[in-house]
């Protein structure tokens, strides 16, 4: 009789914690639900291919205007630039860090990563906006250095972490097996760490790419404040541009729910929300063909 | 021969140069903050609201709003985080339903600080008509650090050995008795290091709090967890682009001691980890 007493509650305690586990299924339904009900309203009015490709976005006028496309654009050029700046950098640390570098330099320098990662983004920003931006107007001789360079260089800062660590983990997880052959018949460490190593490495290089990816599109305060904010189409790197997320930052604070301008930031929303998922798909396509390196959540 | 290894050389002094010229110029940027910040460091202005349109006075409201959001979000992500990270280690079969959960902590990993901000102001400030306040915020902030302390407190208790939980087992303790006298204790430093890292990550966000729980000023301290706040990320924005005649550097300042409080839970979580590690070699 106490051992099924006992029985049902070591089977309480399962489900209890089964229901806690399933709260993180209930919430991203909620939270894919919610902005696609705020949203809605901005796709059946001004139409789905309007909103995604319009080039005006005049949210307050008096016939008001919600083409979505220079934020696109804006987020997009941001973050392949990012990504032109910290993919390569953050593969090269990475490779000294994991096959050159001294046991001690390598501990120290993982710290600094670690911590580096912990800035806030709104620090960064405000560094940009106060430090950098002033150094290259002056290098540069613009106008403003708030412009899509500056941003993409600081979201280059920020998602370097994320890359060099995950290029890491992979670059570790190339059995030693692979080097000491490569050694062994000849090939100098160069060779091996080329020819070898970084091709035996390569999924897990191009998941933490695209992590990094996914980081740069997603950051808002940095690019709200060093990207100048200009609701034009860039034509050149050096202009000012405007992000999904900074407009989203921006404007959310001045409109009245259920407004077709509050309805227009959600469909931003979904419009983020889907890239980030589909990006996340792709991450998650070249884990799974590879288990050389965990997929890590932490940063 | 000799090309070989001038070549080698060449390769790896390269990525040493690249390495250095990437970190050197971040590291030094940071210490010009500390340099530009360390003077606003007043005990006036640690202690004191701030006067005349931010321009004056302290950041102390901003720092007990931040302070009292970090604890909401603890109070959220904690229980949830590891709760669902037993289930997952201890419990989940190999079924539909865990492989959903993981699809869902990934996700949710993903989803841009932002949205988490659109979705904390539509779901509980206007669906739930719970207003800008407290509790909305650290629910927020609690919600986007869930992932991260899942997947570190997954990491924690899969380091436990089986062994434990075997002798545990085999000495007649229930399933419950043994991850909870057992496995918990084993696993709970690097469940805290987790925990820490990513509160320390939410205590540092921004637009998340944006719409949910911040204000730009008020003098008061929250009564309640249904008051609206100064939180400190929020007023560093605020103060280097939206409020105007602001010194450089009070802005400064409040750089500094955002960078000092986050910076302070990472050490925190470091200590505790090194401890753990060289604990572990011993």
């Amino acid at each position: 009789m106490e051992t099924r007493l006992s029985n049902y509650y070591e089977k309480g305690i399962k489900y209890f914690f089964g229901l806690i586990a399933g709260t993180s299924i209930l919430l991203l339904f909620l939270i894919f639900s919610l902005l696609f009900r705020e949203g809605l309203g901005v796709f059946s009015n001004v139409g789905v291919t309007n909103f995604i490709l319009g080039t005006r976005w005049l949210p307050v006028s008096e016939t008001p205007f919600f083409g979505a496309l220079p934020m696109i654009i804006g987020s997009i050029i941001v973050t392949l630039g990012a990504g032109m700046l910290a993919i390569p950098a953050g593969i090269s640390i990475a490779v000294y860090l994991a096959e050159v570098a001294p046991r001690s330099v390598r501990e120290v320098a993982k710290a600094v990563i670690e911590l580096l990662a912990g800035i806030p983004s709104v620090v960064y920003g405000f560094l940009g906006l106060t430090v950098l931006a002033p150094v290259i107007k002056d290098l540069l001789n613009l106008p403003s250095a708030l412009t899509a360079f500056t941003a993409a260089l600081v979201l280059a800062i920020m998602s370097l972490p994320t890359v060099v660590s995950i290029s890491e983990d992979a670059l570790d997880a190339v059995p030693r097996e692979y080097r000491e052959a490569s050694l062994a018949l000849g090939a100098t460490k160069w060779e091996t760490t080329v020819k070898i190593v970084l091709p035996s490495a390569r999924s897990g290089l191009m998941a933490a790419s695209m992590l990094g990816l996914g980081r740069a599109i997603g950051e808002t305060m940095a690019v709200l404040m060093v990207a100048g904010n200009a609701m034009i189409i860039p034509h050149f790197i050096f202009d000012p541009v405007r992000t999904i997320t900074a407009s989203i930052a921006a404007e959310m604070g001045e409109t009245v729910q259920g407004g077709l301008h509050y309805q227009a930031l959600f469909g931003l929303g979904v419009v983020l929300f889907t890239i980030t998922f589909v990006i996340n798909l792709i991450t998650d396509l070249i884990f799974t063909r590879t288990s050389s390196v965990k997929r890590g959540t932490s940063l | 021969m000799m090309n070989k290894r001038l070549k080698e050389k060449a390769g790896f002094g390269a990525l040493a140069v690249l390495t250095f010229l990437a970190v050197v110029p971040v590291l030094a940027i940071i210490g010009y903050l500390v340099w530009q910040g360390w003077p606003a460091l007043t005990w006036e202005f640690l202690t004191q609201p701030p006067r005349k349109f931010l321009t004056e006075g302290g950041i102390y409201p901003a720092i007990i709003g931040t302070l009292a959001l970090t604890v909401g979000t603890i109070m959220v992500a904690m229980p949830l985080g590891i709760g669902t990270a037993i289930y997952l280690v201890e419990y989940a079969g190999e079924n539909v339903f865990t492989k959903l959960i993981r699809i869902a902590i990934i996700n949710l990993a993903g989803v841009p600080s932002v949205v988490y901000g659109l979705f904390g102001m539509g779901m509980f400030v206007l669906t739930l008509g719970l207003g800008r306040s407290l509790a909305v915020g650290a629910l927020t902030l609690g919600i986007l650090t869930l992932p991260i302390i899942i997947s570190t407190a997954e990491e924690a208790l899969l380091a436990v050995p089986d062994s434990y939980r075997y002798a545990s087992l085999a000495l007649g303790a229930t399933k419950w008795q043994t991850v909870r006298r057992v496995v918990l204790p084993v696993a709970l430093p690097a469940i805290l290091t987790g925990t820490i890292l990513g509160i320390g990550r939410a205590a540092g966000e921004t637009a998340p709090i944006m719409f949910t729980a911040a204000v730009v000023y008020t003098p008061r301290l929250p009564d309640s967890i249904y008051d609206q706040v100064m939180a400190l990320p929020y007023h560093l924005y605020a103060i280097s682009t939206e409020v105007p005649n602001v010194s450089q550097h009070m802005a400064f300042g409040a750089a500094l001691v955002l960078l000092a409080i986050v910076g302070a839970m990472n050490l925190v979580a470091v200590v505790i980890r090194t401890r753990m590690r060289l604990k572990r070699l011993r």
